[in-house]
């Protein structure tokens, strides 16, 4: 659905049921230079079951107006915004990637609305390869092919998708490559280089927190990913092996089961 | 710094398969099940309304045939595929998700003869009307486009008479009229060419021809490269607008660069059916394994039999795009670069008497109704392959009965050449008889 954010449209996938601010909303943020259509196998599930959702398009990104924020601090106040420009008071956040220090900042800036949080693919900082961010800024397609091999562990490069006839090492790359990508991309990659807040932010967390992680994930590794959740106070950790970085797509099932269950436990439909 | 992603010829080897997922099996398995189980009832709900990836049935999707969806789309350098029964059920499930009742397609009028009796004769049943353009008239495609219009389709080297359609060029005439460019690119294979880097949108094929190369399986597949942005006019309402089947979705909203596929899928495989046999699929991934190899001696070959034709004797003309003196020359260098392909016309002198002794005396070259085998075959198109097209649709597509389409094969050069010494004599001597 479109609605607006400060002025300006915004786009977000609504699991394809008509968005109900009564219902309690989950946000899902996608990560550098994607957009809501990286959760497509998570969504749907629960919006057929009883929540509401809204897996946003970042300004800039997929089919949401603006230019792209430019810090990691901006994102995460913009979606703290989101809460409120649907009429709704609360939400739990679904993050992937940068989507990770996103939703973390939000929780910083805007304790009081989130419920839960999820960190896919996190890490409490994004540094990035030089040459990738160069590369990235310079709108050069091979950013997203560098990307899109880095993102993928060594089984998702042969593909096997549970979505029959998809081959999603291509379908990450269409997403990016649909927009200019030093605009979307190159945007992002500085934000996420240029953060620095991770750690201390992680550190005053204190909501349910679930890391999803990659066993085989070359763009925040593993360990780095077990770090951040040693930071949050109480976070559950659940490993996904032989996966890399993109899980919500290599591994979307596994991904949807973990989420269920934390989802079920920690911010439950009413009774 | 570059990227590690696998590159062609691996990609046909091991592209949509791990063999973790499937009891360490290296050969992908034929999973010869019509159904699946679910775990419950929440799974089974997830999976009948696209929430989760997985099997129902295997009309919409089977783990092997699935293996070949991903390799092929894999190849081509798609976002997601579709296999079907055969070539032509790829196009027709194709067209019946792109348009609706009073839409109109600008189609090349060189084509196989199958899918010129689909868009002249079968689709009209259905609403769809059809403006044929000549491949090479580039701007004739622009002045067929109509307000319905809903795509343009071609091969890139048109069956049998292997002219060019300039795709870079009538892809940016699609693209400013928001409507997609559809090429058959049976022909090329991904080897040869992928049409995604040269503007098209959606790529089908029969996977019956060089793809298997075995002519052991029939098999078709639709590609799309994701590169379609079905949301920026209002000519897709199917795509873009809620669909009631699925509780109100938004194909392209919820999947952006897969989302024809998906449709295609959903409502094209649920509601007609040509889906693949999982036996068939498997043949053709055997085939596809040596994709690479084949193309190459494939295009040797037709290289030295242009020649061969081209100076001899009891050949009137000849048709490819390596020919010397070929309109498409040129086009071909720059989207066919690494070889046109193994389909030769030529024309007998004699006419349609001296060709078809021609064809009933050779004997390596086998006389079928199929292309792209690793065997070398002939045929007669305006007796055969296109014979229910009239002598208008026959002129209009290029076809003269003095024409013999030829797939040549991987057989050894020189037995080839023996071969059509011995129809060639055969056809020379009804003309002696004529000329006493």
């Amino acid at each position: 659905m479109k609605f607006k954010v400060r002025g300006i449209d915004t786009f977000a996938s609504t699991g394809g049921r008509p968005f109900d601010k009564n219902k309690p909303l989950i946000i899902f943020v996608h990560g550098s230079g994607l957009s809501h259509m990286v959760w497509v196998l998570q969504t749907r599930y629960f919006a057929f079951r009883g929540y509401s959702v809204l897996a946003v398009d970042l300004p800039g990104h997929g089919l949401s107006s603006g230019e792209s924020l430019k810090t990691i601090e901006e994102m995460g106040n913009w979606v703290g915004d989101v809460i409120g420009a649907v009429g709704c008071k609360e939400a739990s956040l679904v993050g992937h990637s940068q989507g990770c220090l996103v939703t973390m900042e939000c929780v910083a800036q805007h304790p009081e609305k989130i419920k839960t949080l999820t960190l896919m693919g996190g890490a409490s900082a994004i540094p990035m390869n030089p040459e990738l961010l160069r590369l990235a800024e310079e709108s050069n397609p091979k950013a997203v092919d560098l990307m899109m091999d880095f993102a993928h562990g060594p089984a998702g490069h042969f593909g096997g998708h549970p979505v029959p006839g998809l081959y999603h090492l291509n379908v990450g790359s269409m997403i990016v490559q649909n927009k200019e990508i030093k605009d979307t991309l190159g945007v992002d990659f500085r934000a996420c280089d240029n953060y620095k807040n991770g750690p201390e932010v992680a550190k005053k967390l204190d909501l349910p927190t679930l890391s999803i992680l990659g066993a085989q994930d070359r763009m925040c590794r593993l360990k780095d990913g077990k770090i951040l959740a040693d930071y949050i106070k109480g976070s559950e950790v659940k490993i996904i092996e032989d996966c890399g970085h993109m899980m919500l797509l290599e591994e979307a099932d596994q991904t949807l089961e973990i989420l269920k269950k934390f989802i079920a436990e920690h911010y439950p439909l009413p009774s | 710094m570059d990227p590690k992603t696998y590159k062609f010829d691996t990609l046909s080897l091991h592209a949509g398969y791990q063999p973790s997922k499937n009891a360490g099996s290296r050969q992908v398995p034929i999973y010869q099940t019509t159904s699946y189980m679910f775990d419950d009832v929440d799974h089974a709900a997830a999976l009948f309304n696209l929430e989760r990836g997985g099997h129902i049935y295997s009309r919409m999707s089977n783990p092997t045939v699935q293996v070949l969806e991903e390799r092929v789309c894999a190849l081509e350098g798609g976002t997601a595929a579709l296999a079907t029964a055969s070539g032509m059920s790829a196009i027709f499930l194709t067209i019946m998700t792109l348009c609706n009742a009073g839409d109109h397609m600008v189609v090349s009028s060189q084509l196989y003869g199958g899918t010129v009796n689909l868009f002249r004769l079968t689709l009209p049943k259905f609403g769809i009307k059809t403006t044929f353009v000549k491949p090479r008239d580039t701007e004739g495609f622009k002045k067929a486009i109509q307000p319905n219009t809903k795509g343009i389709f071609g091969e890139l080297v048109g069956n049998p008479g292997n002219e060019l359609m300039n795709m870079p060029e009538v892809s940016n005439i699609a693209k400013e009229a928001g409507i997609p460019l559809i090429i058959d690119s049976t022909y090329q294979t991904p080897y040869l060419c992928r049409p995604f880097e040269h503007g098209a949108d959606l790529v089908v094929h029969s996977l019956t021809k060089w793809m298997s190369g075995n002519g052991s399986s029939m098999a078709g597949i639709l590609v799309e490269g994701g590169t379609f942005d079905w949301m920026q006019n209002d000519k897709f309402p199917s795509m873009t607008e809620p669909y009631e089947g699925y509780h109100g979705l938004s194909f392209a909203e919820e999947f952006g660069p897969t989302a024809f596929t998906m449709m295609a899928r959903a409502e094209g495989m649920r509601d007609m059916g040509p889906c693949l046999a999982p036996q068939n699929a498997w043949n053709i991934l055997h085939g596809l394994e040596t994709l690479s190899l084949r193309m190459e001696k494939h295009c040797s070959n037709a290289l030295k039999m242009v020649e061969y034709l081209s100076n001899h004797e009891s050949v009137a003309w000849v048709s490819h795009a390596s020919a010397p003196g070929h309109p498409d020359k040129e086009l071909a260098k720059k989207i066919l670069p690494k070889g046109t392909g193994s389909m030769i016309a030529f024309g007998i002198k004699g006419g349609k008497e001296a060709g078809a002794a021609f064809i009933n005396n050779v004997k390596l070259a086998s006389h079928l109704a199929n292309v792209g085998d690793a065997r070398t075959l002939v045929i007669h198109p305006a007796s055969a392959t296109h014979s229910q097209m009239d002598e208008a649709t026959l002129k209009f597509a290029g076809l003269s009965h003095d024409m013999i389409r030829l797939s040549v094969g991987l057989e050894d050069f020189e037995d080839i050449v023996n071969d059509f010494e011995d129809g060639f004599r055969a056809a020379k001597k009804p003309r002696l008889v004529a000329n006493k």
